[in-house]
């Protein structure tokens, strides 16, 4: 599991890199792990306001459809037109292939760093 | 006859002491006696295999097969080639249940993609599904599909002039959601377009339109799909399939969906049906096509192979976040409309839908003339139209019948609502002809007509 350091986390498996006032969104390494092959993301709308913790978008497998949650609030500044035709890039390069940018209505609070996310997973894994 | 006899006592025998139970008695110990049947089930003892032969053939004498059908209202009376038989005749397609197993049978999946080819070519839309059980049920998974594509939508319209079991399924589809189903008003035997900008508004799902519209009128379609779009709805075309060999196809109309009952295009016209509904859509929605879709590929030796491509909707993928519950199609049915569309081609259909079409003006034309019957044909219509008679239908009906023909439809039994042009619902039929019926048909057609209405 591969869990960059200077990105930002949520309990929910999205990870955040925080660029000025826009938030980039994506999942993380041990979510598209478990997601197994990724056939196809459903986005929120550019411009769409979003809060966090709010259900925002949908990553369907292979095996299921899983919900995606805002990590942030904000308004979504634009998605990544990759992922309409490739999505498996989330499988490929997780940190690289966001969903989408959040423009920032408040600092991100809330998340966890590189460490608490990974023991965060190994509580998850541990009580599976 | 013998009766269903699944095993045998020496089965049972051992059946129960494999699962160490005394006897049936003992077996059903669990479930509590008054749920028990305590006499035998109110079904006729067995007949023998002759007595049932009779029995069958008594019931089968009671149809008439020898009118003339002009019966319409959704479900049609055209030509089928021996071809569709021939291949619905074969056990390897009647005998086979849904592929659970998809990929090992690749002439059902075959099968399932030059149906949705062939739909797609139709409709003029992109993709296809499977199949859906008829054309309300088809409908209904229209509604759902743009209330889940449309953001913020709660309301579906759809036009009073589609055919009243759709209306009918549509509401009961719906009940129980929070889904707000509009009917858009009828004016003259067509959608009334004031009323529809009228109600067309945010949170509009969709709009459903059906043409040729219940009445068999065409409704005029023109500037339809750009006002629907610009309240960002989406527009949900219902079409007889086999009108589409002639007219205009829902894509060219900008429709984002078409969805129908395919029955014109080698079904048969039996009580009820079975038929079959088909839906396509753009390449935008889908991932939102309930059902599944079946997808050319190659196998690891590059040849043509067939795959169970899609299924996004269905529960087992789903699950609780599905949005349709149709998780099979009406593979059998499906495969008659594909052996129908590949058998006549592009301009049989074209001809059938013409010669219908034809025969249908024809026959309103000498009516008007010659009876004293009125069609009420002044505004473009396919192959239906409402006659009506100077007094109540029923009776006429009945003449007719012993003179021969099934002449047509009472109005006011399936949708009074829609007589127009200020007729009486009682005194209307709607009056079907394809290109079966002979020039000879339709002229006894007239003259019994004239008789009885003399």
């Amino acid at each position: 599991m591969v869990t960059p350091k200077e990105l930002k986390y949520a309990r929910t498996h999205e990870w955040v890199r925080v660029e000025g006032e826009l938030a980039f969104v994506g999942i993380t390494d041990y979510a598209q792990e478990s997601l197994g092959d990724i056939v196809y993301v459903e986005p929120p709308e550019a411009g769409q306001t979003v809060k966090q913790g709010e259900e925002v978008a949908t990553i369907e497998s292979v095996k299921a459809a899983s919900p995606i949650y805002a990590p942030v609030s904000g308004q979504v500044e634009r998605l990544n037109p990759l992922l309409e035709k490739t999505p498996e890039l989330i499988n490929q390069k997780p940190y690289e292939a966001f969903l989408f940018v959040v423009r920032l209505s408040s600092p991100p609070a809330g998340l966890l760093d590189a460490a608490a996310y990974e023991s965060h997973v190994e509580q998850e894994k541990a009580a599976h | 006859m013998f009766p269903s006899l699944p095993h045998t006592e020496e089965d049972l025998r051992a059946m129960l002491a494999a699962v160490g139970a005394a006897g049936l008695e003992d077996l059903f110990a669990d479930v509590p006696p008054e749920l028990r049947l305590r006499q035998p089930l109110a079904i006729p003892s067995s007949r023998s295999e002759a007595e049932v032969y009779r029995r069958l053939s008594a019931l089968a004498a009671a149809n008439r097969t020898d009118a003339v059908c002009f019966l319409g209202g959704g479900s049609y009376d055209h030509l089928i080639p021996a071809t569709v038989g021939a291949v619905l005749g074969r056990s390897e397609f009647y005998t086979a249940y849904t592929p659970y197993q998809a990929e090992i049978s690749q002439g059902v999946l075959q099968a399932i993609f030059e149906y949705q080819s062939l739909i797609c070519a139709l409709t003029g839309l992109e993709v296809s599904n499977a199949s859906l059980y008829d054309g309300a049920t088809a409908a209904c998974e229209a509604a759902s599909l743009a209330l889940n594509s449309v953001r913020r939508s709660r309301k579906v319209l759809y036009a009073r002039t589609l055919h009243p079991h759709t209306r009918r399924v549509l509401a009961t589809h719906f009940s129980g959601l929070e889904v707000e189903l509009e009917e858009v008003a009828c004016r003259d035997g067509v959608m009334d377009r004031d009323d529809l900008h009228r109600r067309l508004g945010a949170g509009t799902a969709a709009l459903i339109v059906q043409s040729p519209n219940f009445l068999g009128y065409l409704e005029d379609l023109t500037g339809l799909a750009e006002e629907v779009h610009a309240a960002g709805a989406l527009l949900v075309q219902c079409a007889d399939p086999l009108s589409l060999g002639a007219l205009r196809s829902p894509g060219d109309w900008g429709a984002d969906v078409a969805a129908g009952d395919a029955q014109p295009c080698g079904l048969p016209s039996y009580f009820g049906g079975p038929t079959v509904g088909y839906l396509a859509a753009r390449q935008a929605y889908l991932h939102r096509l309930p059902g599944r879709i079946a997808g050319q590929s190659v196998d690891r030796d590059g040849r043509r192979a067939f795959v169970l491509t899609l299924q996004a909707r269905e529960q087992h993928i789903k699950r609780e976040r599905a949005t349709s519950n149709i998780c099979s199609n009406q593979a059998l049915a499906a495969l008659a409309v594909a052996v129908y569309l590949a058998s006549v081609g592009r301009q049989g259909l074209a001809e059938a839908a013409r010669q219908s079409a034809a025969k249908a003006h024809y026959l309103a034309e000498r009516l008007g003339r010659e009876t004293r019957a009125r069609p009420l044909a002044a505004r473009p219509f396919f192959l239906e139209f409402p006659l009506e008679l100077p007094g109540p239908a029923a009776p006429v009906l009945k003449d007719m019948e012993e003179q021969g023909f099934f002449a047509g439809l009472p109005l006011e039994r399936l949708a009074p609502e829609l007589a127009p042009d200020g007729a009486e619902a009682g005194r209307v039929i709607l009056v079907a002809v394809t290109e079966k019926r002979t020039r000879e048909e339709l002229d006894r057609y007239v003259q019994a007509m004239k008789r009885i209405l003399k």
